[in-house]
């Protein structure tokens, strides 16, 4: 590089940037983990949207990709393991006029937080949840998760998983959820988009992302660095929106299906009937504040 | 203080607007993301090591950039981005002293 390119250079500041807390840089996740190339396609997704940002609230739960809400120069809230849903619900029924989107990993809202999850779907709670799927619990060392595809090797598996894993658009489909779309890391224009979508849509929507672990789930598998599972997602990934969610199971090491599937409109929200109930009820000369 | 001009094409016309990266070698972590994904080829790994040991990447094709920012959006460690510089600010931001 020239000294005039290099100079010119320092000129550009990356959109990340503005988001994030450049004093707690560099962060801790590994070489080439998927969870910082999320957080790109969210800090993009945020300015896109065009949402206040003194009204923009964002909740983790623990484990790797739990460190983003530390992360990210916003209101953040670091919560428990598996009660990122129960705070952001409370977060959300007190404050209506904030945007509450949840950030974390597979385990923490499948797992141990996979009550809440379902209900908050089934409620229909006005919240947008991202779930980084790296199909294991990474933070801890690499055991199992209920996303663990059958057959691959965790560290509580080490002959491989017995146990059928969870589909998690399908889950999230069946009890309720509005909006749901699932993306890998490598689809980083979609994954932004299917965020900002997300994020304006009224009603609890959904945004799954299939992103690499190479120190755990890669490596104990023996598939690569990460730039190798991105190369396989590009390969082995096929779009297809609208699809059944029935459909979009996940076998170790098999097509990867990705879209948009759910985008519905009209349904009450949580807060909808909330409001339109207490609205009748004040009419009736019932109060209920 | 030098001004840098415009390259400009055999016309002699000044180049329409370019690319341009900003890399943080330290912030680094070597994954190779932003050299696989770049669309026009324009970055490579460097030989050279940042303090904890990783190759980092250069712009070593600076003329295909076209300043997409998708090494932006790809680098898991916020370490490169990319934005478009019209020639005349460009020339004006490499100043130099
Ligand atoms: C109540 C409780 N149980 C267990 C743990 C240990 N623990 C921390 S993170 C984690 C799993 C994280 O997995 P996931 O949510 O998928 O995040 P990742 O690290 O994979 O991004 C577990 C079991 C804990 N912190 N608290
Ligand atoms: S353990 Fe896995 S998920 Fe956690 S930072 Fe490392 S690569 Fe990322
Ligand atoms: S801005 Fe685009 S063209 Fe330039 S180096 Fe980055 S990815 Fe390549
Ligand atoms: S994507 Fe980022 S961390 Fe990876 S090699 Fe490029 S600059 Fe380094
Ligand atoms: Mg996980």
């Amino acid at each position: 590089m020239t000294q005039a390119t290099a100079d010119a250079c320092e000129q550009i500041t990356s959109k990340t940037e503005e988001f994030v807390r450049s004093d707690r840089m560099p962060h801790i996740w590994c070489p080439g983990c998927g969870i910082g190339t999320t957080v790109n396609c969210f800090t993009r997704a945020i300015e896109q949207c065009g949402v206040d940002l003194n009204k923009l609230a964002i909740v983790s739960g623990i484990g790797c990709t739990g460190r983003v809400a530390g992360y990210l120069n916003l209101d953040s809230f670091h919560t428990t393991h598996g009660r990122a849903i129960p705070f952001a619900t409370g977060l959300k029924l007190s404050n209506p006029d904030l945007k509450v989107v949840l950030y974390s990993g597979d385990g923490d809202l499948i797992a141990i937080g996979g009550n809440h999850f379902i209900h908050a779907a089934r409620r229909n709670l006005d919240i947008t949840v991202i779930c980084v799927n790296n199909f294991n619990y990474a933070m801890t060392g690499g055991q199992v998760a209920p996303t663990t595809p059958i057959d691959a090797i965790g560290t509580t598996a080490p002959y491989g998983v017995c146990e059928r894993s969870f589909n998690l658009p399908f889950l999230a489909d069946s009890c309720g959820a509005v909006y749901v779309a699932r993306w890998t890391a490598f689809h980083v224009r979609q994954l932004t988009k299917a965020m900002v979508e997300a994020v304006n849509k009224r009603g609890f929507s959904f945004v799954e992302v299939i992103t690499p672990c190479p120190t755990l789930y890669e490596r104990r598998n023996r598939l690569g660095d990460g730039l190798a599972r991105m190369e396989w997602y590009k390969e082995n990934s096929v779009i297809k929106h609208d699809a059944d969610t029935r459909e979009c199971d996940i076998d170790f090491q098999g097509k990867i299906v990705c879209g948009k599937f759910v985008d519905k409109e009209d349904v009450p929200s949580l807060l909808q009937k909330r409001n339109q109930k207490t609205e009748e009820l004040r009419v009736k000369g019932i109060a209920c504040d | 203080m030098e001004k840098a001009t415009a390259p400009s094409n055999h016309n002699n016309k000044p180049k329409k607007p370019r690319g341009q990266v900003s890399i943080s070698s330290e912030r680094c972590k070597g994954c190779g993301f932003c050299v696989a994904f770049c669309p026009t080829g324009a970055l490579e790994m460097s030989e050279g090591y940042n303090a904890k040991g990783y190759h980092y990447p250069e712009l070593a094709n600076p003329e295909k950039c076209s300043g997409c920012d998708l090494c932006g959006m790809y680098c898991p460690d916020f370490a490169i981005c990319g934005a478009r510089v019209p020639w005349s600010e460009a020339a004006s931001a490499v100043t130099k002293e």
